[in-house]
């Protein structure tokens, strides 16, 4: 196989005495749109983290295009961000831009392009989204699939070669949430980008994906095609998939604490 | 046991923080060349206008006030004394040489701290909760050079700026106590504080609101990069900001004078 333009190796992540991730291994090829599945609390976001370079792990390698992002120099990490696009589960739009702004930043700052230059390129990106008739508008006037889809758009400034999602469809309802998987297919066909998406939404990942992983309790425990993802027969795959909730008392702890706050605490009942 | 760790725990936090902000005015001090006109970069050169206009002009009725507030209370005060002397006229050399040196650049510092410190730390920390700095971060845009590095050459501007605001407004609020205590018009006032001013102190007080404005926007941005959390600590972020940045003003003013009482 290829090199991978995405490669985790043994990621492990630990906050105090809570282990976030443990022993984390995943390769991502180039041009695949990989799906990273997982409830809440399971460590997708904090894998996202690292993925882009914003946390340093506690062990373990990420490597992005051969380069380990911990540790190589300050000028390869910018060389590398710039072939990575982010687009955050709040959008993160600068408030005091306006939409065009917030998506010709990277391009002033980054490159040597002339502004007109810039300004068509803008008008580009956001007509590519949906867009181009709300560059003039500050992020607090746009929805919040609108705000999404001008991060996409912020995100794709510099054509990155990877692009990665962190819960593009996280409160935006079905219309919208389908709008912004069609966009990432687009951009997809059109540009050949490598995606990591980080996602609970189980429709919008098996529309996107070319392979799903899945974590749970900071462990991948699934890597495979989206076909096969869905035959599985893992119990907490299978939970997932088929929306079956934990049992709301489950352990005997719950209900010894109920017994202390009752004070009957030691008492059999 | 309990109270050594405790002291022990405290020192070393205060120790983080003060080294902390000693690493990032350093970083920012490396960064502020790309916010200066012709070396650095057009949007930033732009957006330290902005924040001067923000921090110094916004600032001016705010600092006016007190100024003259401050200017008029010292005459009292002195003019009680000296008038028991029959040196009434000293009350000039007091206001003169008392906010040049002092209350000019301080003043101006606590109205700089309140207003723009709190605003400086409650915007980036709103940045932060937003994830705003991550998306700068992840653009391959350095936070330091983006948001503080304009800021600071601001206030650095702006704030001796306004200090000799504050100077022009507190003399000449003790000028009208002269007038009417001892019909002193205010072209013999001014004269009679001209001789007093001794461009030492002028310069003194300036390098002191110099220093006062780099400790203001530092540590409201460490502050602000700081957030964890939600609103409740942006809040949080913004009072700890003034209240730091207070001390901390305090505690140069206190090292600088020194200095200057040392050296003739």
């Amino acid at each position: 196989m290829a090199d991978a333009m995405i490669s985790v190796n043994g990621l492990t992540v630990v906050y105090g005495s809570h282990r976030v991730l443990d022993n984390v291994n995943l390769d991502i090829q180039q041009g695949e749109v990989m799906v990273l599945l997982g409830g809440s609390g399971s460590g997708k976001s904090t894998m996202l983290r690292h993925i882009v370079g914003l946390e340093r792990p506690t062990a373990g390698t990420v490597r992005v295009r051969g380069v380990d992002i911990n540790r190589c120099s300050a000028n390869e990490l910018k060389a590398i961000r710039r072939t990575m696009g982010v687009a955050f589960q709040e959008a993160a739009l600068f408030n005091s831009m306006s939409v065009e702004e917030n998506v010709g930043l990277p391009m002033h700052e980054l490159t040597t392009l002339a502004d007109p230059i810039i300004e068509i390129m803008t008008y580009v990106k956001l007509a590519a989204v949906g867009l181009g008739g709300a560059g003039k508008l500050l992020p607090q006037e746009l929805s919040g699939g609108m705000k999404k889809r001008a991060a996409v758009a912020r995100a794709t400034a510099l054509d990155p070669e990877i692009l990665v999602f962190d819960e593009p469809s996280a409160g935006l309802d079905p219309i919208v949430a389908a709008g912004l998987d069609e966009l990432i297919l687009f951009l997809k066909r059109a540009f050949h980008m490598t995606m990591l998406v980080v996602t609970h939404e189980l429709a919008s990942a098996f529309r996107i994906a070319d392979r799903v992983a899945m974590l749970y309790k900071g462990s991948l425990i699934a890597v495979d095609t989206k076909e096969s993802f869905q035959k599985s027969t893992h119990p907490r795959i299978r939970q997932f998939l088929d929306r079956l909730p934990d049992p709301i008392v489950e352990s005997t702890a719950v209900q010894e604490r109920f017994r202390e706050l009752a004070g009957m605490a030691g008492e059999k009942v | 046991m309990k109270i050594l760790e405790a002291i022990g725990g405290g020192v070393t936090r205060g120790l983080a923080y003060v080294g902390g902000l000693t690493m990032q005015f350093w970083s920012g001090l490396c960064a502020s060349p790309k916010v200066l006109p012709v070396l650095g970069k057009r949007e930033r050169w732009r957006t330290a206008i902005r924040q001067m206009a923000v921090i110094g002009v916004d600032a001016l009725p705010m600092v006016g006030i007190m100024s003259v507030c401050a200017g008029f209370i010292l005459a009292m005060q002195t003019g009680a004394e000296l008038r028991r002397f029959g040196a009434l006229q000293y009350v000039m050399d007091v206001i003169a040489v008392g906010f040049t040196r002092e209350l000019g650049p301080l003043l101006t510092a606590f109205v700089v701290s309140g207003r723009s410190g709190s605003a400086i730390s409650a915007e980036i920390g709103t940045m932060v909760v937003t994830s705003e700095i991550d998306a700068l971060r992840t653009m391959a845009l350095d936070p330091i050079e983006f948001v503080l590095a304009p800021k600071c050459v601001a206030a650095m501007i702006a704030v001796p700026c306004l200090s000799i605001m504050s100077n022009a407004f507190g003399i000449l609020a003790g000028s009208g106590f002269m007038y009417i205590s001892t019909r002193i018009t205010l072209a013999m006032y001014l004269r009679y504080v001209a001789n007093s001013i001794v461009m030492r102190d002028v310069f003194t007080g300036l390098l002191k609101s110099l220093v006062f404005a780099a400790i203001i926007v530092n540590v409201g941005c460490l502050e602000g990069f700081r957030v964890r959390g939600g609103p409740d600590a942006v809040g949080r972020a913004a009072t700890s900001a003034v209240v730091w940045s207070t001390f901390f003003v305090i505690l140069a003013d206190v090292f600088f004078t020194a200095i200057f009482y040392m050296v003739p």
